[in-house]
């Protein structure tokens, strides 16, 4: 809305002695629109007559609104503190009304709001971190109760709500499958490319096979897919409780007796443990099907033999150590999403504010925990016989 | 010798008559699709009255201010507002029109991310070149106006919904306008919260001599304020009645309008 700011029309004449005793003669509307102009004209009408008392005649003035009014009364008291005494002449009945709506004396008596003070550097490094504990120790919380409930479910499962589970299955799942399917297959033409510039110096092709089957089950297959789930649904989980949380649906929810956690983030939590790992069985597949078609294209290696080298060269372990960063993945995207909007308190900012926070800390998380995987992986693979 | 100066010189407007209409609605159909809400409502708003429409849920109250202020684009008809036809297309008419207003949104619309006194500030940073420190001083003044004088720094989030009313009311004073748009003020306030906002709207009319168009079917408000009435009907789709509330309770010949006026159900 740039609508042109309607000007009307004021007067300003000043009689009297210059550097003695001045009128300053109003007349016209006075309002909003022309006070700029108002206010720079009294400044320079001042200057000119320099007077030693002032009186502000109101007589000819046809239309003042309350801006206008406060205006005048600061004006007058800038003069005052000046040393100039200003007196206010001929108030019509309007003026006296706005003059007694204004009540500038109590402008002064009440002094102007003392600014917000910026804490000090190690006040609010102080603040931050007892936030971020605050913030560790909620979400440790949240979790601790989602798994709890998680664990319930084989029990009571006529407690969890089967529909809402279908329903973000199929958000988190079917939707996202376009997505991932270009994803994987291009992080494996990638991966495929950038060893098999590599390893075809030592004329060993057929090796990039087994360099792309491993980084896509260990590794990129699990991050990759949980990085885009976190930022297709995580996201999308945060803002849709977050929205709930503002229209105070959670606490209707909660009032009607049901668990918010239970009603809203288990169905969701659920889903997500069972649609990641299917999602990361795809994105592995493609992503080594993007390698065969590296193969096939610039190594010469025909399809049958990559394949049988990607057979070789993984385990049911790698395999299931790629399962088990997917379901610990879904737990903390759903988790982290969900939690974050309960966390929504205020309005729209706060949805917007959830929402980034969930993806962040999802993605943050899901990289510590792949380090985590990594150590334990070292520990764990001498054990085991598959 | 006296200087003059004289700033932008243009026609001084004419006196106002005893009952200028500062809204004139001519014949106006507001529908959705095909859902007719109103049909065909006429009436006129005078300068400095504070002008009440109500009606039972449903009778296109809410539908009818939202027309009035530009926000839906009506069916057939015509809405002049201040002078300004708001219903002949023109993008730039509605938004001169929009300036000269102010509207209170039934929950007061504050923007969350702003303390109180930027959503007061924000308007007139927007629409004068005053120097900060003036804004500063009006903001203080139009949220003293309605008693919330040193939350200037508070967010929306922290107030009651007394005083998000009363902050959204700061907001629309912003501009000094003329012509107040209320939707509901009193909806969900305690009584005594409800009765303050009326006195402050009174107060406000006689003070500033601001028109005032307030939507409501709070029946205690409506004694309290109104200078004169409309009253919508759903089935109707139009005005069933006109004027002075206390008149209207006790001389209306239409039934509903004394059910309405009288909290007597329609059966009855």
């Amino acid at each position: 809305m740039n609508a042109p700011v309607e000007l009307h029309h004021f007067t300003l004449s000043a009689t009297g002695e210059a550097g003695g005793e001045v009128t300053f003669q109003l007349g016209g509307r006075l309002s909003l629109d022309n006070l700029t102009a108002f206010l720079s004209a009294v400044e320079a009408e001042t200057t000119r007559w320099q007077p030693r008392r002032l009186w502000w005649d109101l007589k000819g003035l046809e239309f003042l609104d309350t801006a206008a009014t406060l205006m005048l009364h600061k004006l007058a008291a800038d003069r005052r503190s000046a040393g100039i005494p200003c007196e206010f002449l001929h108030l019509s009945p309007e003026a006296r009304r706005l003059f007694q709506l204004v009540r500038w004396e109590e402008f002064l008596a009440a002094a102007a709001p003392a600014p917000k003070k910026r804490p000090w550097f190690l006040e609010r490094l102080g603040d931050w971190t007892l936030e971020i504990a605050a913030d560790v120790s909620e979400l440790i919380t949240f979790v601790g109760g989602l798994i709890l409930e998680l664990l319930a479910v084989p029990f009571r499962p006529r407690r969890v709500r089967w529909g809402e589970v279908i329903t973000a299955m199929k958000r988190v799942g079917v939707d996202g499958l376009p997505i991932i399917t270009l994803l994987s297959f291009l992080l494996g033409l990638i991966v495929a490319f950038l060893s098999a510039l590599q390893l075809k110096q030592f004329g060993a092709n057929i090796y990039v096979a087994d360099l792309t089957a491993i980084a896509m089950v260990q590794e990129l297959g699990p991050i990759m897919t949980g990085v885009m789930v976190a930022g297709r649904s995580g996201s999308a989980f945060a803002a849709e409780i977050g929205t709930m949380k503002v229209n105070e649906e959670v606490d209707a929810l909660a009032t009607m007796g049901f668990d918010p956690v239970r009603f809203l983030a288990v169905p969701k939590v659920l889903a997500s443990l069972v649609v990641l790992p299917l999602l990361t069985y795809y994105a592995d597949l493609f992503g080594i099907l993007g390698g065969m078609v590296v193969g096939f294209v610039s190594l010469d290696l025909t399809a049958y033999t990559f394949l049988k080298q990607v057979q070789a060269s993984i385990t049911l372990f790698d395999i299931l150590y790629g399962t088990a960063k997917s379901l610990v993945f879904a737990v903390l995207i759903a988790g982290i999403g969900c939690q974050r909007g309960f966390q929504v308190r205020g309005g729209a900012e706060a949805v917007g504010a959830a929402t980034t926070s969930a993806v962040v800390a999802s993605i943050f998380m899901i990289i510590v925990m792949d380090s985590a995987f990594a150590v334990a992986r070292q520990f764990l693979r001498p054990y085991t016989i598959i | 010798m006296p200087a003059v100066i004289t700033q932008s010189p243009r026609e001084q407007p004419a006196a106002p008559p005893a009952r200028e209409a500062v809204i004139v609605v001519e014949n106006l159909t507001c529908a959705f699709g095909e859902r007719v809400i109103l049909e065909k409502v006429s009436f006129e708003v005078y300068r400095g009255e504070i002008f009440v429409v109500l009606g039972g849920s449903g009778c296109g109250k809410s539908t009818l201010l939202k027309h009035l202020i530009g926000l839906y684009p009506p069916a057939a008809g015509r809405i002049v507002v201040n002078g300004i036809d708001i219903t002949s297309g023109d993008e730039q008419a509605l938004a001169r029109m929009r300036r000269e207003i102010g509207v209170l949104f039934q929950s007061g619309a504050l923007f969350g991310s702003m303390t109180l006194g930027q959503n007061v500030a924000l308007p007139l940073e927007e629409y004068t070149d005053l120097p900060p420190e003036a804004i500063d001083l009006l903001v203080r003044l139009k949220l003293r106006l309605v008693n919330l004088a040193g939350f200037e720094d508070y967010l929306p989030e922290e107030l009651s919904g007394g005083m998000k009313k009363r902050a959204g009311l700061a907001r629309a004073l912003a501009l000094d306008p003329d012509l107040l748009f209320f939707d509901e003020p009193s909806a969900g306030l305690d009584p005594v919260t409800a009765v303050e906002l009326d006195t402050l709207i009174k107060g406000l009319n006689a003070g500033l001599g601001a028109t005032m168009v307030v939507v409501t079917h709070e029946l205690q408000s409506i004694f309290n304020i109104a200078h004169r009435v409309i009253m919508l009907d759903k089935d109707a789709k139009g005005i069933i009645a006109e004027g002075d509330p206390f008149y209207l309770k006790e001389h209306s010949p239409d039934p509903r309008v004394v059910n309405f006026f009288n909290r007597r159900p329609s059966g009855g």
